[in-house]
């Protein structure tokens, strides 16, 4: 089957549902969303826990009621100008806007799009991603599986758990594991600091008093069919398991929380480059990739820790998809580049191209490397020179952070702006 | 004379609190960076609420489980009381997002609602088509 439109959304999470709705609100009429899964919201509707939407509307929703908002409003305000296909599987994109998609019902699918916006999400890095020596029986889960089988599908992956990496989800779903009536006898970090937001450690871990053990790693998983124990062991500096502090721990189910990564296959086919850092597409402001008309937006660009976050990327996406279509934009004479410095792992987006008559300012997201305290955030110029400044009373890897760049700091011939992140 | 230690979370900043009491009263909170961490310092030592996020099992629906929550938050204490009295519901498919699933819960006031939909299985079809 061939399809025209002029916008494809790979992917219905709430980046794609926020694109969509966004894209539509601007003025573009012939969209098409494209879900590989059953339902649309993405991994909204397996996050049955409460904490999204305290951003974006201003009130505490659980997951699925987050999803629901975006969907109801797309079922409603738009009949006609989206059309959905779910359980259809993306196989293919061109650099020309040529996607290759299957479902049951329709087969093949050859669709030409004048604009697409990536949006599909990211995936937990497994236990094979972080190479623990020792057996491969059952009983070894992401957490986000575990959480698709517990909330979703209705069954209790184990009885006895230990946690690997203290990221949101790991963390979350200990606290759904014990509630569900498993032991959860740890959770251990790597990192001298948690991953993942301070509410989740207080209200997922403290409250059931599961141990958090931080400079600590699993170093060998044993068990015949399934998981029987794992040694654990405190880690030096370099990350090094230090062998006396070894200790095994019996248990049948490990979960694992040891990171995201963004999903860019399909990116990385069309020839389109991925920051190193990010894992996610290089993009401007408009969160449009090196290839005109390709945008992308949510854990496909980069990690998010926040829903909210999340969906305000896909409106910016659904805006700049609106001018694209309309071609109601002026780029700059060069593009300024927007630089890591001190303690800055990333920023998105990494550069500036256009120029928007009345724009104030533009928000600038970043994750830093390491914990800080009271510290500042200098926007630096190609000199060094300070172009603007702002006070932060705290910073941790587990909370993006954001700042805005003034629209007037940009000259013409400032090439980069370098954002550092230091002690006041 | 009592000590408690607790993590403020009403923001990033996650203040390391010291609360004294005696006979179950605050008498001081140290650590806090803001008034915020004395309102939470003081909901926490008194009375700690949570709004408990879990699942029910459906009868007849495209899913075997609809997910819950309680529509305010109950008392920390009761959490795992309340996964054994909410272990024993079922509900019949279809379900609504909103729809109270169980009234007063555990005697506290508080209602249990459903957090998204459920459509109703039909069997002739296949679930794939279902779904749609």
């Amino acid at each position: 089957m061939k399809l025209e439109y002029d916008l494809a959304i790979i992917g219905a999470g709430p980046a794609g549902l926020a694109a969509a709705l966004e894209a539509e609100k601007n003025g573009v009429e012939n969209i098409l969303l494209l879900e590989r899964d059953k339902y649309l919201g993405g991994i909204l509707p397996q996050c049955i826990h409460n904490g999204f939407g305290l951003q974006y509307f201003k009130e505490e929703l659980t997951g699925p009621e987050y999803a629901e908002r975006f969907i109801d409003q797309l079922n409603q305000d738009s009949p006609n100008k989206v059309d959905i296909k779910t359980e259809t599987m993306v196989i293919e994109m061109t650099p020309n806007k040529r996607i290759i998609a299957i479902n049951r019902d329709d087969g093949l699918l050859h669709i030409q799009a004048k604009a697409v916006v990536l949006a599909m999400g990211c995936r937990e890095r497994t236990r094979e991603a972080i190479a623990i020596p020792g057996n491969r029986p059952a009983g070894i889960f992401t957490a986000g599986t575990a959480q698709r089988y517990i909330n979703i599908e209705g069954y209790i992956p184990g009885r006895e758990v230990v946690v690997l990496g203290s990221g949101d989800i790991g963390m979350i779903m200990a606290r759904r594991m014990t509630l569900e009536g498993a032991r959860v006898k740890t959770v251990l970090e790597i990192m001298p600091f948690s991953t993942g937001l301070i509410r989740n450690k207080v209200q997922c871990l403290d409250d059931f008093n599961i141990p958090l053990k931080f400079n600590h790693t699993v170093t060998r998983i044993e068990g015949e069919k399934r998981v029987e124990r794992v040694t654990v062991a405190q880690v030096d500096k370099n990350l090094q398991a230090i062998p006396e502090t070894e200790e095994e721990i019996s248990c049948d189910t490990i979960l694992l929380s040891v990171g995201l990564i963004p999903e860019n296959e399909l990116t990385r086919e069309a020839g389109i480059k991925l920051d190193p850092v990010t894992r996610g597409p290089i993009v401007n402001e408009n969160r449009e990739t090196e290839i005109e008309g390709i945008f992308a937006c949510g854990n496909v660009l980069h990690v998010h820790d926040l829903a909210d976050f999340v969906t305000e990327e896909g409106e910016i996406v659904g805006r700049a998809v609106g001018k694209y279509l309309k071609r109601d934009r002026k780029f700059r004479h060069r593009p300024i580049k927007i630089v890591p410095g001190d303690n800055v792992a990333y920023v998105v987006p990494q550069h500036i191209d256009f120029i928007v008559p009345g724009r104030k300012k533009i928000k600038i997201f970043m994750r830093v490397k390491k914990p800080a305290e009271r510290v500042r955030i200098n926007l630096l110029d190609d000199k060094g020179r300070v172009l603007g400044s702002y006070k932060k009373r705290i910073v941790t890897p587990g909370e993006m952070v954001s700042v805005y760049l003034p629209e007037v700091i940009l000259d013409d011939k400032i090439k980069n702006i370098t954002i550092s992140i230091k002690r006041d | 004379m009592e000590q408690n230690k607790i993590i403020c979370v009403s923001c990033p900043i996650g203040c390391r609190m010291t609360i004294q009491s005696k006979d179950g009263k605050i008498t001081s909170v140290i650590g806090n960076a803001c008034p915020k961490g004395i309102k939470y310092a003081e909901e926490e030592f008194i009375n700690p609420l949570r709004i408990l996020p879990t699942t029910v099992k459906v009868i007849g629906g495209e899913l075997p489980l609809v997910s819950v929550k309680t529509e305010k938050a109950i008392p920390k204490k009761l959490l795992l009381e309340a996964m054994a009295e909410i272990a024993e519901i079922e509900v019949n498919a279809p379900v609504k997002i909103g729809q109270v699933i169980k009234d007063d819960l555990m005697g506290t006031g508080v209602s249990l609602v459903a957090t998204r939909n459920v459509k109703k299985v039909n069997s002739n079809l296949p679930i794939y088509k279902i779904l749609k």
